[in-house]
């Protein structure tokens, strides 16, 4: 089990946005989360990567407990999230976008950038390759020059998953990779999904489009007012009555 | 005629060397620093104190650059993570409190009665004119070395990093790197450039006073990236020009303003520069040479 979540507990002013809730992903696997809105997904994610502090619970990954781990230190020890409101850099391009993804430049250091010209040249040349690589993986290669900034909702959420390619992370949170992308998009970012899944990539994927999502996960973890309600395989998930009542409200009682 | 405009030249090279330093805090990495003028007050006072006890300016040069660096690195440390407005209002505390050391360290600074006597640049040189040349040249080859060190900058992964903070730092976080490693590192190079400025600026001119240090200083260097046109070198060069135009050019009003009194036209002056700002940012707002890739 590499993703370890135990106990997340998050309160805001009394409320419980998160209450108690653990679960695990293992390398590799391929896990859902779904729950009404402000069922405490996001916050859950927000805690889990570092960008909020959980008030009890502990997180680890790959044997690591984070503690009170920066965002920063937790996507380096390889488990990166995208954001629900795309956060693409807006102003450089979709190579760039990806290349500046990339750990260990030499470039990104003042002394790098203005003393070893060379070794940074040898390494954005491997860089470039790289992104292009990636750009090529996600059917980007016709945009690979804009700036992401003016790419359509879906594409910017294939320069997301491009980015968290190239940090190197083996595990991917994503937060709602469906919303805003038409349905032919959604099926091309399903299959680079599965395919990154194949070469051993873990992802936990937060959606409301549940038959995307479905088809995609074999694990499903429902949340509904900050608790973990139920979890399982989608079937047996989709069928519990408890998850029909709180994430479906009745309507399809 | 001559000597004036070589004098303006001189100023206006001067806010060119203090406009790239704000241009690579703001322009290039969206940091908003109101206390610009703080660094350039360290800087002249720096070589001010050394030079009037005896040491070489080849010594207080290097060390006006570095003492303003080691100024902004505390600074940088405590507040360089505040959201942009609270760092805004940070700096400029910041110069404020750099202005009224220098007014109420007495031993140090001679308080408000300044530093008189600073030894001038090539003080060697035959004429005042030629001396005035020689000022120029520096800042010219000053200047040449800040541009081609923004330009390495900008063509750089560090540069580009910059730009990625500029547009979304949770999402560099969310990659794993700290954007607050990145702004430091800004702060400090932006500062030591305005030290460098304050060293010219105090032997040009010979004499220090804390009156030469308030804020309004710096918010004229904000006015040049403004109308030059923000994140960009070039806008750092000609919106210092621009500045100087305003301000030098409307000492001349007086010709068609006679009804004007002296001490009324500082006044209408420093009004001339308010209206030019205005006027920019209503029909020009990315600056006469325009701002940096903006889709």
């Amino acid at each position: 089990m590499s993703l370890v979540l135990t106990g997340l507990t998050k309160t805001y002013g009394g409320l419980h946005v998160v209450d108690t809730v653990g679960f695990s992903v293992a390398d590799g696997a391929m896990v859902g989360l779904i729950g009404p809105n402000g069922a405490g997904k996001s916050t859950l994610f927000s805690l889990v990567t570092g960008f909020l502090a959980a008030d009890a619970g502990e997180v680890s990954y790959a044997g690591r407990a984070f503690g009170t781990a920066s965002p920063m230190q937790r996507a380096r020890a390889g488990m990166v999230r995208s954001f629900q409101v795309p956060r693409e850099f807006t102003h450089l391009t979709v190579r760039d976008n990806l290349i500046a993804a990339a750990p260990d430049q030499i470039g990104e250091g003042l002394i790098g950038a203005f003393f070893r010209p060379a070794a940074v040249r040898a390494q954005e040349a491997a860089l470039i390759a790289r992104a292009d690589e990636t750009i090529a993986f996600l059917r980007l290669g016709k945009v690979a020059d804009v700036p992401a900034g003016k790419l359509s909702g879906g594409q910017k959420k294939l320069v997301e998953l491009g980015r968290a390619l190239m940090t190197g992370a083996r595990m991917i949170l994503l937060d709602e990779p469906f919303a805003g992308v038409n349905p032919v998009l959604i099926a091309e970012l399903s299959d680079r999904i599965r395919d990154l899944n194949a070469r051993g990539l873990g992802f936990l994927i937060i959606e409301h489009d549940l038959g995307a999502l479905t088809r995609l996960v074999n694990t499903l973890h429902v949340m509904d007012r900050g608790r973990l309600i139920a979890s399982g395989t989608p079937d047996a998930v989709l069928a519990d009555p408890q998850v029909r009542d709180a994430y479906l409200g009745g309507a399809a009682a | 005629m001559d000597a004036y405009l070589t004098a303006i030249a001189i100023v206006t090279g001067i806010y060119v060397l203090l406009a790239l330093g704000l241009n690579l805090q703001y322009g290039l990495t969206g940091l908003i620093n109101f206390g610009h003028v703080g660094f350039f007050c360290v800087g002249a006072y720096t070589t001010a104190i050394l030079t009037t006890k005896g040491v070489s300016m080849l010594v207080s040069f290097p060390l006006a650059a570095l003492l303003a660096l080691a100024a902004a690195w505390p600074l940088g440390m405590v507040s360089i993570r505040l959201r942009e407005d609270y760092f805004a209002i940070v700096s400029l505390g910041f110069s404020e409190v750099v202005r009224l050391i220098a007014t109420s360290e007495r031993w140090l600074t001679n308080g408000v009665q300044g530093i008189p006597g600073i030894p001038k640049l090539f003080s060697d040189l035959p004429g005042g004119q030629a001396q005035a040349f020689a000022v120029l040249a520096l800042l010219v080859v000053l200047n040449l070395a800040a541009i081609a060190a923004m330009w390495r900058i900008v063509h750089s992964p560090f540069g580009r990093m910059l730009e990625a903070i500029r547009d979304n730092e949770e999402a560099v976080k969310a990659l794993g790197k700290s954007p607050a490693g990145f702004k430091i590192q800004v702060l400090l190079l932006g500062a030591a450039l305005a030290g460098l400025a304050g060293a010219v600026y105090a032997h040009y001119i010979g004499y220090v006073s804390p009156d030469q240090f308030i804020p309004l200083v710096t918010f004229q260097v904000w006015m040049a990236i403004i109308m030059g046109g923000v994140g960009r070198i070039s806008g750092a060069l000609v919106g210092a020009i621009l500045l100087m135009l305003f301000l030098e050019g409307s000492r001349f009003l007086r010709d068609v303003l006679p009804f004007v009194s002296e001490v009324a036209m500082a006044s209408v002056r420093l009004g001339v520069v308010g209206l030019a700002l205005i006027l920019f940012t209503i029909y020009r707002p990315e600056g006469l040479m325009g701002s940096h890739k903006r889709p």
